[in-house]
């Protein structure tokens, strides 16, 4: 009696405690990464609608002054900001399709259990780990005008292919396609290995053409994997620095056809020491890239089509 | 060409075929021409995706006067190994190798950690602004980093982890993606087990250790992929804050510096991008399989 009374007070005591408890332990566990979040990214993110309200002084050491959103429209309105713009849109639909098609190709003929398949597959897979640097190296050398292999080819313009305006900016997307092949193929292949084999033995069964049946049955099926494949081609697309610093360089005569964003943002901030323009730019792509997330997020849930 | 090819892999290896006797001498006939294009095509892609690389090996083993022979040197007559020796010494690859290795396994470990813990919290803790929380995790996915840099190159400065490995790798130590990729794979492990494992005195810890981690393996080595390669691979970040320090600069940027003017060293070059694509390949070759394996768990 006197024992089953304690029980009933200690209980809810006890069970507020453990929740408190339970609630301390949940947010300590967030903080590490909320801390950093906080710092590297939120802070900034906040900071860059100040900064984009700062002009920054002609000369240095004079302060910025505040100009409100007339910077905004003058940077948005300006042609270097336009020709970037085109240029990083031409860049990404040079090569996303290119880069998923192709992966997805190879992945279709390596599906197969063949002799020797193992090797084919290492192969395939291996621009994943040629870095930045080694895949621009690379074709800094094919690509040279002395010497590369473009004279042989008998493509030979003047001034050479990667100081060319108009020739620039493929020769980047062709590098930059051959080193997403790797990544592209390995997506492509999880995403085979994935499906369910009795769908698509039902479809040969019910004499669906192989034509048919690949784009009627294993493509649906795939949708979440090629909407995955998508998301990863779009991201590498409009990260693409490296291979534009190394290939071409700000230096370069063609320098300005390549001007995608990221690297606009990266040669206004550091050459020409301008973090206003730069910041405006920097929430320009940020808007760009909210805007192909929440389209894609819609694609996702009409289109794709989940197995299972 | 590319139907046939494609039959044979849309409809699995283990598609049932009908049994009409005097049919299946012309179908035998006919899978061994569509395994010679198979073949084929295999052999086509190989060849497309390895030619620049072995280009590369070929042209970094060229003496300098061999190098701009038209037509190209397809074969390295006379190789000269030398130029590796050159650039492992002149390109310091071996400092540069050693920094990106160190600054990979800290952005890694951080990564898995911070992820772990934060994907344990959402799944298997009750409190309140739980949801909003998450979602707060997931906004993170939205910002790219380069909108970021502008102010966290400021704030690097200011803490004096300029030309450091703190100023390197802390930025990245905590992802949305992976919390949101390791909350997904907590979810599917029954609640259940949970309630099970605390009846037998696993603590919170313990059952992240020993049941919640080891269940989601494959989403956990697939996340630290991914970490891998994008650390790795990063590139505007080290050029930002690395300044000309040997001690932290990375081989992406020093691979860069090797990049001279002069035509004649290109060998030398191409020699250490050989050199730093090297252990990455091998890895490769080791763990090709896990790799799509790994993918497998988190493309589902």
């Amino acid at each position: 009696m006197i024992r089953g009374v304690e029980l009933a007070e200690a209980g809810p005591v006890r069970r507020r405690a453990r929740r408190v408890r339970e609630a301390g332990l949940g947010y300590l566990l967030l903080l590490p990464a909320l801390c950093v979040f906080g710092v590297f990214v939120f802070y900034p993110f906040a900071r860059n609608f100040k900064l984009a309200l700062y002009q920054t002084p002609p000369y240095p050491n004079l302060p910025s002054t505040y100009v409100g959103l007339h910077q905004v429209g003058q940077v948005l309105s300006s042609s270097n900001f336009l020709e970037s713009l085109v240029t990083t849109v031409l860049f990404v639909v040079f090569i996303v399709p290119a880069g998923l098609l192709i992966g997805l190709f190879l992945a279709v003929v390596a599906q197969r259990q063949l002799r020797g398949i193992a090797a084919y597959r290492v192969i395939f897979s291996s621009t994943v780990v040629t870095s930045v640097a080694v895949s621009a190296l690379v074709f800094y050398s094919l690509m040279n005008p002395v010497v590369g292999l473009l004279p042989w080819l008998g493509i030979s313009p003047h001034p050479s292919v990667l100081e060319n305006t108009t020739w620039a900016l493929p020769a980047v997307a062709v590098m930059a396609v051959w080193q997403f092949i790797g990544m592209s193929f390995i997506i492509m292949s999880a995403g085979l290995q994935a499906l369910p084999e009795d769908v698509l033995e039902a479809a040969k069964v019910d004499g669906a053409s192989t034509w048919t049946s690949f784009w009627r049955v294993t493509v649906p099926l795939l949708s979440p994997t090629l909407f995955f494949a998508l998301v990863v081609a779009m991201i590498y697309a409009f990260q693409t620095f490296g291979q534009i610093d190394i290939l071409i360089g700000y230096q370069n005569a063609a320098y300005e056809h390549v001007n995608v964003l990221i690297y606009n943002i990266y040669t206004t901030l550091v050459y020409e020491e301008n973090p206003g323009r730069a910041a405006v730019m920097s929430i320009a792509l940020f808007a760009i890239t909210l805007v192909l997330t929440v389209l894609q997020l819609r694609i996702l849930e009409r289109r794709v089509h989940y197995g299972r | 060409m590319a139907a046939d090819a494609l039959s044979a892999t849309a409809l699995g290896p283990s598609a049932p075929h009908a049994s009409v006797p005097d049919a299946s001498a012309r179908r035998r006939r006919s899978r061994r021409g569509r395994l010679a294009v198979r073949y084929a095509l295999l052999t086509a892609g190989a060849l497309i995706v390895l030619f620049p690389m072995y280009m590369t090996v070929v042209n970094s083993l060229l003496a300098p006067a061999l190098l701009d022979r038209q037509p190209p040197l397809l074969f390295p007559v006379h190789p000269i190994w030398d130029t590796y020796v050159r650039a492992w010494t002149m390109g310091h690859l071996g400092v540069y190798l050693r920094n990106s290795v160190i600054q990979t396994a800290i952005i890694v470990t951080g990564q898995l950690v911070t992820s772990i813990l934060a994907a344990y919290s959402f799944v298997f803790l009750r409190y309140p602004l739980r949801r909003t929380l998450f979602i707060v995790f997931l906004s993170t996915m939205m910002i790219p980093f380069e909108v970021t840099m502008i102010t966290n190159l400021d704030t690097i400065d200011s803490l004096g982890w300029y030309n450091s490995f703190q100023g390197l790798t802390v930025p990245f130590l905590a992802t949305g993606f992976g919390t949101f990729l390791l909350r997904q794979a907590f979810l599917q492990i029954p609640k259940d087990l949970k309630e099970a494992a605390a009846l037998d005195g696993y603590g919170h810890f313990r059952f992240l250790a020993r049941v919640a981690v080891p269940l989601a393996r494959p989403v956990v080595a697939a996340l630290a992929v991914f970490s891998f390669l994008s650390a790795w691979n990063q590139y505007l970040w080290p050029l930002l804050v690395t300044g000309d320090n040997d001690n932290v600069r990375t081989v992406q940027i020093g691979l860069k510096a090797l990049q001279g003017s002069q035509i004649q060293d290109l060998n030398v070059t191409l020699a250490g991008a050989v050199i730093a694509v090297a252990p990455l390949l091998i890895l490769l070759v080791i763990f090709q399989k896990q790799l799509v394996r790994s993918l497998t768990g988190a493309v589902k």
